[in-house]
Parts: C-alpha cells; sequence; structure tokens
C-alpha cells in the first residue's frame, strides 16, 4: 500500500548555516516562547530553536483546561502557602524556588496571555450563574471553589497568541529545527555556553547558533522506561518527541542535575490504552463527575475526613477546617474529595457492579457543560480526538453514560501493567537542571525553564518560569561579550550528528529505544540494588559504543528520531547515575533499593545532585531546601523591584 | 474477479490510519503538514491531493492538523481499533461505542 516516495524536501546534508543572536530560546513550547516573549520586550535580539511548529508544539500546545495554583484577586491563598503545599505534598522533593516564582508571577503571566489574545475568562457568559464562576472577573475556576486558585482556561487558544505574539515582538523562529548541542567556551566541559548546534527535520541542514544567552525550555526526559513500536505516539504522555534532547545536551556540556532518581509507575493519560481524557473518570479535566455502576448506582464521594457527601457541590469545598485543596491530594492537609477509598474491594464483594460509567447527564447543567465542552474541549488533545469524534459517534453528554476502565485495565490510575513498567513521571515532577535565583544553570550562559527544570511540572509554571527565565537572560546578555565559537566542537558535532545517514542497514531508532528501556525496566526499576544497576550502566555504555554507532537513518525525519534514541540513551545513563549515588530508599522519590530498605532516612533528606566534570561523574549534594527564605530571595533577584 | 497483481508486501505499520482524509473535499493545500508537531505527514507528489501519513506509528492523536484544516470535512481522526471506548444511553441502556 505504501510505496516509496522520493523524499519532498531539498536535501542539504552538511550545508551550514550560521545564526548569531543575543538570546537563544531553546524549544518553543509554552516556557520557551513565554521567555522569547519576555527577553524582546527587553529589548534583546531573540531566536526560538523549535523542532515541531511553533504555533501548536510542545506539551501544551494542543490545548490546556487548567491554569492551577495562582493567587489572584479572587482568592486569599498567598503564594508561601502554595509552595507549603507543594513541598509537604513532595515530602521536599520539589522545586520550592520556581513553584514561589511561579506563584508570585502566575497572575500576571496569565492577563499578560490575555492581552496577546489569548482566552482566559467567561467573556461570552456562558457561564452566567454558575457555582464556579466569579461574577465580576467572569474567572472560572476547578476544583476548590471557595478558595479559587485553580482557573479554568481556554487553553487552546493560548499557543497560537503566543505565537503571533514571538512574531510581532520580532522573534525569529527556526521551527522544523533539533537542537543537538550546546556550544561552550573554547568546546570545554562547563565552559561557558555560547550557543547550540540544530539541524533541519526536513533538509537536514546544519546551523550553527552564537548566541551570548541560552534558554533551555526543551522539557523534561521521556521514553525511558516504556516504549511500544507500534504505538511510539501514543506509549508517553507528553509529545513523543520531548526525548529528554535538553537534559542531554546540558549533562555533556557538564551542566548539574538533580532528583534524576525519581521515577514513577505509570499512571493515566498515556493514551496507551484509551485515548486520554477519553473514558469516563472523576479526575483532573473530569472533575468532580458523578460516577455510576452498571445498574446506575451512584458511587459515594467522600471529603478527607470519609464523610459521605450529599451534593455535587459539596465536592468542590474544602472540608471543615481545611485551608484549601491541592491540585493533587496526597497529604491529609490539602486533599479533595474522592471517590470511596475501599471502591476496589466494594467491587470485588459485589456492592458495585463493573463496568462503571462517568454519569455526566446526572451532573448539574453547568458542570456538565463545564466538563464536556470547556474542559474536554480545551485541555489538549480533547477537542478533535474526544469532543468532534465522540460527539460525531453519536455521544450525547445529556444522554449518554460513558463508559471507565479504570477497574478494568487500570487506565486512569495505572495504565500498564508490571510495576517495571514506569516512567519519568507523566503527571508528576522529574529531575532536571540545578538552577539558581536568576533561573540559570550551573554553567554559565545558561538559564532553564519549565520542565527542564528540576522537580518541576505544569503548564501555568512553564509559563511563569519561562517569562522569567526570558528576562534573566536578556539582561546577562546585555552584561557580557561577543561569544566566540570552537571550530573544533563544532566539526565534533557535525560528525556525530550526520553519523547515522553514513550508515546503511544498521539498526533501526525503534529497536534502540525498546532495548534502552528493556535495560532500565530490567536494571533500574523495581526491584534496584547496586549490582543490578551497575549492571544496567554496564548494559547502557555496551549499547553506546555497539549499536548505537551502527544505527542507520535514511532521511532527516529518520535521523532526528535516530539522534533523538541516542538522548534517551544519555538521560537513562544520567538515571542510573542518580539511582546509584542514592544509598537510601524514598517514598517520595518512588525509590526502592533492596540493599539500603529504610524509607526517607533524616541524613537522606537531601537532593543527589550528578554532572560530568573532565568526562567524569560526579556525585553532589544540596540541603532539601537549599535554595533559602523564598519571599526575600525573590524580592533580591525578581528585576521587577 | 479482475485480474490484479499480486505483491509480496510487509506488514503495515499498524495501526496505520490516524487520519481519514476525504480527496473530494481536500485541496492539498497542507497546512496539515505544516502544523503536525511528529511531522508524520508528507505533501502528496500529486499536487492538489491529501498528504502521505508516512509515520502514522508517531501520531501524538492530538488533532491538530483536524484543528487546523480550513475545509471542514477533508480530515477526521481515526482512532486505533483497540482504543475505542464504549458509552451507554442512560435511559434506554442502549449500548453504543466510538
Amino acid at each position: 500500500m505504501l510505496e516509496s516516495i522520493a523524499w519532498p524536501y531539498p536535501i542539504h546534508y552538511g550545508k551550514e548555516k550560521k545564526v548569531s543572536t543575543d538570546v537563544l530560546v531553546l524549544g518553543g513550547g509554552v516556557a520557551g516562547c513565554f521567555a522569547a516573549i519576555s527577553a524582546a520586550r527587553k529589548g534583546a535580539r531573540v531566536v526560538v530553536v523549535e523542532k515541531g511548529a511553533t504555533i501548536r508544539s510542545g506539551a501544551g500546545g494542543a490545548g490546556c483546561d487548567h491554569w492551577i495554583h495562582t493567587p489572584n484577586p479572587c482568592s486569599k491563598i498567598i503564594a508561601e502557602e502554595l509552595v507549603a503545599y507543594e513541598l509537604e505534598s513532595s515530602g521536599g522533593y520539589c522545586n520550592g524556588l520556581s513553584r514561589y516564582i511561579a506563584a508570585r508571577e502566575s497572575y500576571d503571566t496569565l492577563l499578560e496571555l490575555e492581552k496577546m489574545g489569548a482566552k482566559i475568562r467567561d467573556t461570552e457568559d456562558e457561564f452566567k450563574g454558575a457555582d464556579f464562576r466569579d461574577e465580576k472577573t467572569k474567572f472560572l475556576f476547578a476544583y476548590d471553589y471557595e478558595n479559587k486558585i485553580h482557573f479554568r482556561v481556554w487553553g487552546t487558544t493560548f499557543k497560537p497568541a503566543l505565537h503571533k505574539e514571538c512574531k510581532k515582538l520580532g522573534v525569529k523562529i527556526y521551527d522544523r529545527t533539533m537542537a543537538t548541542s550546546l556550544l561552550t567556551a573554547e568546546g570545554k566541559q562547563g565552559g561557558r555556553v555560547v550557543g547550540a548546534t540544530g539541524f533541519n527535520v526536513r533538509t537536514g541542514e546544519f546551523i550553527l547558533f552564537k548566541a551570548k544567552a541560552t534558554i533551555n525550555c526543551l522539557s523534561r526526559h521521556q521514553r525511558n522506561f516504556v516504549f511500544s513500536s507500534e504505538l511510539r505516539g501514543l506509549s508517553s504522555f507528553r509529545p513523543p518527541n520531548i526525548a529528554g534532547d535538553g537534559h542531554a545536551m546540558a549533562w555533556r556540556a557538564g551542566a548539574a542535575f538533580t532528583m534524576m532518581e525519581k521515577t514513577s509507575p505509570t499512571t493515566f493519560g498515556s493514551g496507551y490504552s484509551f485515548p486520554a481524557y477519553g473514558s469516563g473518570n472523576p479526575y483532573n479535566t473530569w472533575f468532580p463527575c458523578t460516577m455510576v455502576d452498571a445498574h446506575g448506582k451512584e458511587i459515594p464521594w467522600v471529603d478527607r475526613d470519609g464523610r459521605i457527601l450529599k451534593s455535587v457541590s459539596e465536592r468542590t469545598r474544602p472540608a471543615p477546617g481545611q485551608k484549601f485543596m491541592g491540585e493533587r491530594s496526597v497529604t491529609y492537609n490539602y486533599k479533595k474529595p474522592q471517590l470511596v477509598p475501599d471502591l476496589e474491594e466494594r467491587i470485588k464483594r459485589g456492592e458495585f457492579t463493573l463496568p462503571l460509567y462517568a454519569d455526566l447527564p446526572a451532573m448539574p447543567e453547568h458542570e456538565r457543560r463545564a466538563i464536556w465542552g470547556l474542559m474536554v474541549g480545551e485541555e489538549g488533545k480533547t477537542k478533535v480526538p474526544i469532543l468532534q469524534v465522540y460527539t460525531e459517534a453519536g455521544f450525547d453528554p445529556n444522554k449518554d453514560l460513558l463508559q471507565s476502565y479504570q477497574f478494568i485495565r487500570g487506565e486512569q490510575i495505572k495504565e500498564v501493567g508490571l510495576p517495571q513498567e514506569r516512567t519519568t513521571g507523566e503527571v508528576a515532577d522529574a529531575g532536571g537542571l540545578v538552577v539558581d535565583w536568576d533561573l540559570r544553570t550551573t554553567l554559565e550562559g545558561l538559564h532553564a525553564a519549565g520542565e527542564a527544570l528540576f522537580a518541576a511540572n505544569y503548564f501555568y509554571h512553564a509559563a511563569t518560569t519561562g517569562r522569567y527565565a526570558g528576562r534573566k537572560a536578556a539582561e546577562y546578555s546585555r552584561r557580557v561579550d561577543e561569544p566566540l565559537i570552537s571550530k573544533k566542537q563544532v566539526d565534533e558535532e557535525k560528525a556525530r550528528v550526520y553519523a547515522p545517514i553514513t550508515r546503511r542497514d544498521g539498526i533501526e531508532w525503534k529497536e534502540l529505544n525498546a532495548a534502552i528501556c528493556r535495560v532500565m525496566q530490567n536494571y533500574c526499576s523495581e526491584p534496584k540494588n547496586e549490582e543490578l544497576m551497575r549492571i544496567g550502566s554496564l548494559w547502557l555504555k555496551d549499547l553506546e559504543g555497539n549499536e548505537a554507532t551502527k544505527a542507520s537513518a535514511d532521511n532527516p525525519h529518520k535521523l532526528m528520531r535516530t539522534l533523538e534514541v541516542m538522548d534517551i540513551l544519555v538521560c537513562s545513563q544520567m538515571v542510573i547515575h542518580a539511582s546509584l549515588a542514592r544509598k537510601a530508599s524514598s517514598r517520595f522519590l518512588n525509590f526502592i533499593r533492596l540493599d539500603y530498605p529504610l524509607l526517607d532516612p533524616p541524613e537522606w533528606h537531601k537532593w543527589i545532585t550528578i554532572r560530568l566534570a573532565n568526562g567524569e561523574v560526579e556525585i553532589g549534594e544540596l540541603p532539601i531546601d537549599f535554595w533559602g527564605p523564598l519571599e526575600e530571595n525573590y524580592e533580591a533577584h525578581c528585576g521587577l523591584r | 474477479m479482475a485480474k490484479e497483481k499480486i505483491y509480496a508486501r510487509p506488514n503495515a505499520v499498524t495501526p496505520n490510519k490516524p487520519l481519514r482524509f476525504n480527496s473530494d473535499i481536500c485541496n492539498g493545500c497542507n497546512r496539515c503538514v505544516e502544523i503536525c508537531l511528529m511531522d508524520v505527514l508528507i505533501p502528496n507528489p500529486k499536487k492538489g491531493k491529501p498528504p502521505i501519513i508516512m509515520y502514522p506509528d508517531e501520531c501524538w492523536y492530538d488533532g491538530c492538523c483536524v484543528l487546523e484544516c480550513p475545509r471542514s470535512g477533508a480530515v477526521k481522526m481515526n482512532h486505533p481499533l483497540m482504543q475505542r471506548v464504549r458509552f451507554r444511553r442512560k435511559d434506554t441502556g442502549e449500548h453504543f461505542r466510538v
């Protein structure tokens, strides 16, 4: 059926383009676009390098339902309280620094988005009179309608608005361009970052970006544990082209990372089983949907104290004595209402009959329309895949019950079967770059934002930290000289990038990705011990020196995929290095070692850092609260005063 | 039975139809090709014809291609068969599926 078709784009292998700028933004997602806009507003010349198409790229490109953890005029919750919640929920393993910056500036960031043309409030009065609407501002809220810190937004309008603003400000966007390495002063590991290399994923042209300041907005690592060679696009939560390129590049350049030992059991939304958000459930985008069993019997909701809730509106109010409801319900203090926690046993006992369904018809009209039409609609991967497709199939939220697969296949809670089938975090924080209060990494000239940051997560956080890092990088770029590029470093990188296209009939990228994942599943997941992880490390080194050197690609697209897998290999090695260094188990990091079984002993309540120095792995550590006093440091560094 | 020439071909990557194009409506503007974050589509060598899904296994099923399409009905998303969800009419109990 599919014949071979001549490559439709001109091939420019070996051709080299040179670009020079003040601020180089790697990654054109939410963080990258905000960073670019922020730097441009400060008068810097800005370049964005994006593997896809900036108008819709990145984890947030297709849409966003919630803009969370945002103090605002409708709420009394302040930044310090939000960071306290985040730190409590993560046992301290959260980027308190960037979360504080985000809490202080996310409301202004949201308003700025509105000025760019995005829709952030109910301007058409579609939800007039709703429980979750503030009549004065027309803002809509999610989860906790009393404390109003999580906004329901029209996220499909966001990325196009950001893209338009970038163009308006004269930001030079290089779409279809994969960043491949960071360039450093004199080509030395650990030196000042002076730019980056990239190549066009359609033509294969090599591009040299020289920059005074560089911002890593390339998100987190992914695809290290779970693979499906034919459902490749569906076996990761974030877009599959997020492959840890940013982490690998910064690692090779000598930047320090932390929390790389954290992994998570696979949870919801990867789409491996069913379209994300496309099955009946009471979580997240669908909160607080009523659930019923096969006979229409309603599943009770309880608050954090186990009291049965009598109405839908009680699901969106804090419990007696509760300060506010967090987006995550990890600890008692911030726990949201949920379905009865022993539901699985009750099903087994016969009290409820499978399958369960989401009962949208039973929901109050505003909630039903908010869930089906706004949340499912504005969240990424829902407007077309769920709303449009399901409506065409005849689904009517006023009449139909959408089936849940949670207790049939684990979908929404734990999707894929084995404990080894982990991820580096789908909806949880993951390891990343160590940064300071300027969101600068340990490498001079390199800032970071979004999920490139250690222990980072969420759309609102990517946007706000991008905005912050952009102005910081612009300030830095004004203070430094024009950088010098090492020709030797460039030539070596060019050879590395093009190597796969010089080979024929080698191993293809998918098989290599699958092999890496298998190593991680067998040697660095559950169970773990020193011997297993050392063998895992040997295995990855062997793949690196053996099969990876034979990987071949016969067009620029496959070259992109092949280079991604090289980065996945590096990130996997980083995970093992960090895992070997943490000689204690940790509940918060989902990190269990057979040889060090004690959970979270106090002397190990700290950040383990890793970096390459002179080609050797250097282990370090930072105190759990190394960022110091939040308000004081923010005020001193934010540059807004 | 028409005499059709038979070929030895490998198994197609499966699933392989994340999108269904209607060639009567699609005019090959290729806006979907330009917006795809995974770059799974390539322009059809025949101008005016729908793009070719060269890497269907890489599709993230975000639907931005369909959103971007200026001609209603030119392209529709098609979930893999093993990913279809069921629903039931509340009052009649009748079963449906995507």
